[in-house]
């Protein structure tokens, strides 16, 4: 794989200028220890037995025969596990039940946890687990996830509106000189990060201390003493590496079990879950149906536009994809509907996703933009140039920028977009067809308030304390280069600690919020802090030290479409003979506000378009119907992208501080897979005439999709 | 995990000894598959037999143009072994085209012959598998089975042999030695079995998947000379562009004269519990015009026997395909 990056980003203080990590080193040495390496005297292992039904209640769990195995501590099911309270609302809401293991009988979906066996070693643990016989009270289940579904219901979750319209949607579509009318679909997708979930609980000193893996351990502090009525100043959450996250590292099931047989037997307890747990235990992307209705008139310009979106959640929790919501930002029309559905089933509740809502959305309804274009025969940039709004389509509020046409005349430029030919089928390479396809990204740009310290040390150095968290982003070097430019020291002079909860409360790693949260809260601490130094004066021993809290200013905010945008080029071959696709290189260019180190930045933006490559075409977790669990869960059955499949992916960006920021950030955490889906899908028409609404796209739906496909 | 007894192997009748008859006892080569396996408890071996030591490393010519291969070769040094890239190029780009760089560093040729199905109710040990558990029925008949066979399965069992390395050797018409116990005190001898009748057909006992006598160890394979397989290639089909199980593959070999077929060799990968010989397919092809009706015309012969699942039928067209392309290819490299 070989990546470039361009940008135009002035280059101003000790931001701008590429950085490579501070923990680098540690990484690639193994001296970095994650939550699953750290040692602890005393250690018991804990291991979580799954149900192995899909709806029904637990008759009797036979703690018996595995009590007598060797190593084995204790057994905690519902039975006897202490008690937590889930009568709380969280940062994201009312708590998911699944992380509130083992309080009742019920099992609503198939691998829900349904014991910890602890053991002294990990291996006793698992083997104890395995052994354990739970019966069950089996009822009929139901997972079928389809459009019709009559018990689905509106709702946007607790993120956004179920149902938005204006306008006449029928009389426009009717007046409509052009009308795309499909269904597009996405699969159940899973986070995979690389670091499976872990979490070592255990009391010292009158106080829960958690060594964890996680996206903001003040967060995990707050859910904690709420599940276990503690004072948050009794918890302290560390979380120093973590590798990856994506969505899926808040308050799962694994460290609550941790703390129950942590309190029970008076020791260290860690539980870490396996890929397999994973598929059932840490969320997921739910899979999504789409119907897209898009009038315009014979130049391109929309009449009506309706988007509308089905996904799935549990019968315990109530999460929602909420893909409609990019269709409020991106494009308006006279008539504008946008509607959020969901239907409950028998499934594990699934949970926000790099990019939820806009990554499947923006597959579906960037999809649609080019098959009006082709209807229409308009290129496809220059369509959403016409449509291209003033204000937000739904609010009305005015965009704090929107450099979505600069991204498209960059990308275009640089791709080589002026010299392709529209028409579909006109490229072969030997056997294999060539096509090039566009689409638009967008995520909204947000800031929840934090707080931060930052001390001068008598030696001259300063220290920045707060409780971000580094998921892989490269969240820690960002910090260090925005306090030393705020400090205006040498990056060498500053030294970050993150991942403490005893930092104080600052936002998650999520969002795209992180560093933009964070970094506000490092700058606000530091300009306090050189005021304090400006007067003078000598620096005593524990130093001095000027902390923050950026409530006040972020709640002065005045409302705004605030969001990053971004366009997306892809160029791909189809084999017709056997239906393989292939990216053959791919091009992001984003506006999204000011990138604070080119060098972590761009691997987030690759990073993002590489996942847009695995969604396009490789990422799809197949659940067995009469089963009710998921078929193949682990990394052979479920494909993500290889470096194989990654030939040459660029990303670069356009010039775009946010005004109201103080430095500027809006957040590139998500934008990456935004849209990339849909290029690709694009790309794969331009090649073959035939469009792929439904992804993975993958050989046998090419083999079989018709013209230019057939049998040779 | 179950806890397990290991015991390293030193010479091939002492690792046939050490296995004895030991149903719950497990030769280890290079473990890609079968630690795997007893980490999901799949495999459950009280006892293992590491024979990753035994003097069976070597790749050696046979008289008249063959090659042996000794079971404990790594993946890795018979795709880069010269002689298999010069006369048998078809079985080292298989070998290439599976796994990753460090598995066929690990991965045995034997080991390859005897992995185990990827199908996704066997390596699950909640589910129903007669692979498996003989007799709990097989799911995935009516459930997930978009990469199951669409050849000589049965009722019992759909699931597809993974081995990419195998199909090759089905091509080559390799020929499996192996060693067993024979009579008290630890004495034993040798027997072979050509590849074609190394797997089983599934019928009822999709559980017995070789026809070695129990406890038998694969000490090597052999290949018999054949002029046609210097011209040969391995194409795979598969859902990303490396690191993941066929599809649907085609090992082939062709020799053209005079614009015929003069000789040939067909197997397909992904398609069948074993690699498959596409022996109807080869009897279209000898003799034959070497243009594409005749390769479509072959790979129609074949796969008129082609069974499919209501969402594997795909698989009959890409096979098809997949045999037409390669024998296209080869023809037109015969050409040149």
């Amino acid at each position: 794989m070989t990546t470039a990056t361009t940008g135009t980003t002035s280059v101003k203080g000790s931001h701008g200028a590429p950085h490579t990590r501070v923990e680098g080193p540690e990484k690639v040495t193994g001296a970095a220890r994650y939550a699953g390496d750290v040692p602890f005297a005393e250690l018991a292992h804990g291991w979580l037995a799954l149900s192995t039904v899909t709806r029904g209640r637990i008759r009797s769990v036979e703690t018996g025969p595995v009590l007598a195995m060797p190593g084995v501590l204790a057994v905690l099911h519902h039975g006897n596990a202490p008690h937590v309270d889930t009568d709380y609302v969280g940062l994201l809401g009312v708590p998911d039940p699944t992380a509130a293991v083992f309080q009742n009988d019920r099992v609503p979906h198939r691998g829900w946890p349904v014991a910890l066996v602890v053991a002294e070693t990990s291996e006793q643990a698992r083997e104890a687990a395995e052994a354990l016989v739970v019966e069950y009270e089996e009822e009929p289940h139901d997972i079928a996830f389809s459009a019709g579904r009559p018990d689905a219901y509106a709702s946007g979750g607790p993120q956004g509106q179920d149902v938005e319209e204006k306008g006449d949607l029928e009389a426009e579509l009717a007046a409509s000189a052009v009308v795309v009318d499909e269904e597009y679909t996405t699969p159940e997708e899973h986070h995979n990060p690389m670091e499976p979930h872990a979490a070592t609980a255990r009391w010292e000193g009158g106080r829960l201390e958690v060594v964890d893996s996680n996206q903001g351990s003040t967060w995990i502090v707050n859910e904690l003493a709420k599940l276990f009525s503690l004072d948050p100043s009794s918890v302290r959450v560390r979380s120093e590496h973590v590798g990856g996250a994506f969505g899926s590292k808040g308050v799962r099931a694994h460290q609550v079990a941790a703390v129950m047989a942590a309190t029970v037997l008076q020791r260290p307890v860690r539980v870490v879950l396996t890929r397999r747990q994973m598929f059932s235990l840490i969320g997921y992307r739910s899979p999504t149906t789409q119907r897209i209705r898009l009038g315009a008139d014979a130049d391109g310009r929309l009449r009506a536009l309706e988007h509308d979106s089905l996904s799935l959640t549990s019968t315990v929790h109530e999460f929602v994809e909420a893909s409609a919501g990019v269709a409020r930002v991106m494009y308006d029309a006279p008539a504008h509907r946008t509607a959020n559905r969901v239907v409950r089933l028998d499934v594990p509740t699934p949970t926000f996703m790099r990019a939820p809502g806009e990554a499947p959305g923006s597959f579906a309804l960037e999809s649609a933009l080019d098959e009006l274009a082709e209807k229409c025969g308009i290129d496809p940039i220059e369509l959403r140039a016409r449509n291209d709004p003033e204000t937000g389509p739904v609010s009305g509020l005015p965009f704090s920028s929107r450099n979505l046409l600069a991204c498209f005349s960059e990308g275009a430029r640089r791709f080589g977009w002026a010299d392709r030919d529209p028409r579909p089928g006109m490229r072969r390479e030997g056997h294999r067809l060539i096509g090039t396809g566009t689409a638009a990204a967008s995520f909204p740009a947000r800031a929840i308030p934090s707080t931060a310290a930052v001390t001068a040390e008598a030696d001259g150095t300063f220290t920045v304390r707060i409780t971000a968290s580094d998921v892989g982003t490269g969240a820690r070097t960002a910090l260090t280069l925005i306090a030393a430019e705020a400090l205006d020291v040498a990056t060498d002079q500053v030294r970050v600690r993150i991942g403490d909860s005893d930092f104080g409360q600052a936002m998650i790693a999520g969002g795209s919020m992180g560093t933009r949260s964070w970094g506000w809260a490092v700058t606000a601490a530091a300009r306090d802090l050189r005021e304090q130094l400006a007067l003078g004066g000598s620096i005593p021993p524990e130093g001095i030290t000027a902390r923050s809290d950026t409530s006040a200013a972020i709640g002065a905010l005045a409302a705004t479409e605030r969001h990053s945008f971004g366009a997306q080029f892809a160029e791909v071959s189809v084999d017709t003979a056997t239906g393989e696709v292939r990216v053959q290189r791919m091009l992001g260019i984003f506006a999204a506000g000011r990138i604070v180190n080119p060098l972590t930045a761009r691997g987030q933006f690759v990073g993002g378009m590489t996942w847009g490559i695995s969604m396009a075409l490789h990422e799809e977790a197949v659940r067995d119907q009469s089963s009710g669990g998921n078929v193949g869960a682990d990394f052979a059955g479920y494909h993500v992208a290889a470096n194989a499949d990654v030939p040459h992916v660029e990303a670069g960006w356009v010039d775009d501080p946010d005004p109201d920021d103080p430095v500027g950030i809006k957040g590139i955490g998500e934008i990456g897979i935004v849209g990339a889906a849909a290029a690709i899908a694009n790309a794969v028409w331009h090649a073959t005439g035939v469009r792929h609404r439904s992804l993975p796209i993958r050989p046998d739906r090419v083999l079989l999709a018709g013209e230019g496909t057939q049998r040779v | 995990m179950r806890e397990f007894g290991y015991q390293r192997a030193v010479d091939v009748s002492g690792a046939v000894a050490q296995l004895g008859a030991d149903p719950e006892a497990r030769f280890l080569g290079g473990g890609t598959n079968l630690v795997d396996l007893m980490k999901i408890g799949v495999e459950r071996p009280a006892q293992l037999v590491d024979i990753s030591g035994l003097p069976l490393g070597q790749i050696e010519s046979t008289e008249g143009g063959g090659l042996r291969i000794g079971a404990t070769v790594t993946n890795s040094d018979l795709a880069a072994h010269p002689e298999v890239r010069r006369r048998y190029p078809a079985l080292a780009q298989a070998v290439l085209a599976g796994a990753s760089g460090q598995l066929r560093n690990m991965a045995t040729v034997g080991g390859n012959l005897l992995q185990r199905t990827r199908c996704g109710y066997f390596t699950d040990v909640t589910q129903p598998c007669n692979k498996r558990a003989p007799g709990s029925g097989c799911p995935a008949i009516e459930g997930e089975h978009r990469n199951h066979a669409i050849l000589g399965a049965s009722e019992h069992c759909v699931a597809v042999h993974p081995s990419d390395m195998g199909v090759a050797l089905a091509a080559f018409d390799a020929v499996v030695s192996y060693e067993t116990a024979d009579g008290p005190e630890g004495a034993t001898s040798g027997g072979e079995l050509p590849i074609a009748d190394f797997y089983r057909p599934v019928g009822d006992t999709p559980h017995l998947e070789t026809a070695l006598p129990p406890g038998a160890l694969i000490t090597g394979v052999t290949l018999p000379p054949a002029p046609v397989s210097a011209r040969s290639r391995y194409r795979k089909v598969r859902e990303r562009a490396s690191y993941a199980f066929a599809i649907g593959s085609v090992a082939a070999a062709l020799d053209v004269r005079d614009g015929a077929v003069h000789d040939v060799r067909l197997a397909f990968g992904a398609v069948a519990s074993r690699p498959w010989r596409a022996r109807e397919a080869e009897r279209a092809l000898i003799g034959a015009p070497a243009d594409a009706d005749t390769f479509a015309a072959a790979a129609d012969a074949e796969l008129a026997a082609a069974q499919p699942l209501p969402e594997n039928g795909y698989k009959v067209t890409l096979m098809h395909n997949l045999v037409v392309a390669v024998l296209t290819e080869l023809r037109e490299e015969t050409a040149r």
